[in-house]
């Protein structure tokens, strides 16, 4: 709580810092996954770049992806951290995922941006996704490549609710390495790629009923995440890490796919 | 397949796994294992302060009549031993299982350093290495 008090501007270190903080806070409008930090953490303000310098991110030409790569190593060993400190500060499984999912909803809004800028600033026509089933397929294709370097593997349908669709990804990158407890086996680690999954479909206008808000606290944003991951290993052990992102949609954006058809 | 044991000792001299591959080692109680390890992990200590050209990283392999003791000191004092028969590839062997224990073990972040290692994922990459049952 000290580290909040300290920094009662920077919205960006409310997120994790205190355990005391409800989920609710964490949901409510004003929360920080919608806010920005006020001061810069990185120098942006770099005078002439110096030569033999990796030009600086911001700099950087944006659809140039090939030298941009991240280890997965090291990725492996932040993300390991993160679960790390995400899981002394929670009291149980849903917190931690729902956590995870806020981190991966703070990126997922950025992959969007970015993944707009890449394929639409160069169209002649440039165009916003506004049906479900092709926002789908790019968060499938598009997003999955732009994230994990792949594809996801697959996605479905659900036959017992029609407002379910499901992405499904055979191996995720992220989990490579992580072996769930026993104890801890409703857990999936891939909360964070729903996170990621939730921000881009909010971004695109699905999931969240943004048109009608209620007041004081809109009910939508104290439940939790639309968007869930679980592990479905498959039967014959090919796939133990098999990951499924559950996707439900808000009622009335069935509806609105009604009306465009 | 002539691997026949696996074990890895931490830094402090604990025995965190430990695992058999077919028949023929003596049977010891978990007990026994664990001062066996600390003893291991003693010698090592030694061999490694009894280097006449300074600082050395200590025995890698101690060989018996008929089998072969393979060690693998890594960059963060954990030890990691193979037993044999004498077998020209366990330097490889431990080579990869080193990179299993990076991968599934320190990348997981549900395991606590210097602790006893209860990875499934360790062992299951273990026995794709090795085999063993």
């Amino acid at each position: 709580m000290a580290y909040t008090q300290a920094n009662p501007q920077n919205p960006r270190f409310s997120v994790l810092s205190s355990s005391s903080l409800s989920s609710a806070e964490h949901l409510s409008p004003n929360s920080s996954r919608f806010s920005l930090p006020n001061t810069p953490s990185i120098n942006t303000t770099l005078g002439t770049p110096r030569p033999n310098l990796r030009p600086n991110i911001y700099d950087r030409h944006l659809s140039k992806t090939r030298a941009a790569e991240v280890s997965a190593s090291s990725f492996a060993y932040l993300f390991s951290e993160v679960v790390q400190y995400t899981q002394k500060r929670v009291s149980g499984i849903n917190d931690l995922e729902r956590r995870l999912n806020i981190l991966g909803y703070r990126i997922g809004m950025r992959v969007l941006e970015l993944n707009v800028w890449r394929t639409e600033s160069t169209s002649k026509a440039p165009k916003r996704e506004i049906r479900f089933l092709p926002a789908l397929m790019s968060i499938h294709t598009q997003v999955w490549r732009a994230v994990f370097g792949k594809p996801a593997d697959a996605i479905e349908k659900s036959v017992e609710n029609d407002d379910e669709y499901m992405i499904v990804d055979n191996e995720p990158p992220i989990t490579r390495n992580i072996s769930i407890p026993r104890d801890m086996s409703q857990l999936s680690c891939s909360s964070f790629t729903a996170g990621i999954v939730e921000a881009v479909l909010d971004g695109l206008g699905f999931v969240h009923d943004w048109i009608l808000p209620k007041t004081p606290l809109p009910i939508q944003y104290v439940q939790p995440a639309r968007v869930t991951a679980h592990n479905t290993p498959s039967d014959a052990d090919a796939y133990p890490g098999r990951t499924t992102i559950l996707i439900k949609l808000e009622r009335s954006v069935i509806e609105r796919e009604e009306l465009l058809k | 397949m002539t691997i026949f044991g696996l074990w890895v000792i931490n830094k402090a001299g604990g025995l965190v796994y430990q695992r058999n591959f077919g028949d023929g080692l003596p049977n010891l109680t978990s007990n026994e294992y664990l001062v066996l390890a600390g003893t291991l992990h003693g010698i090592h200590a030694i061999t490694s302060r009894l280097s006449p050209t300074g600082p050395s990283s200590g025995a890698q392999v101690i060989e018996g009549e008929t089998f072969k003791l393979n060690i693998l000191l890594t960059h963060t004092g954990t030890l990691i031993f193979l037993t044999s028969l004498v077998e020209p590839t366990a330097d490889a062997m431990l080579q990869n299982v080193y990179e299993i224990y990076t991968e599934a073990v320190m990348k997981n972040p549900f395991h606590t350093p210097e602790m006893p290692i209860r990875t499934e994922g360790f062992d299951t990459k273990v026995t794709a290495l090795l085999g063993g049952r």
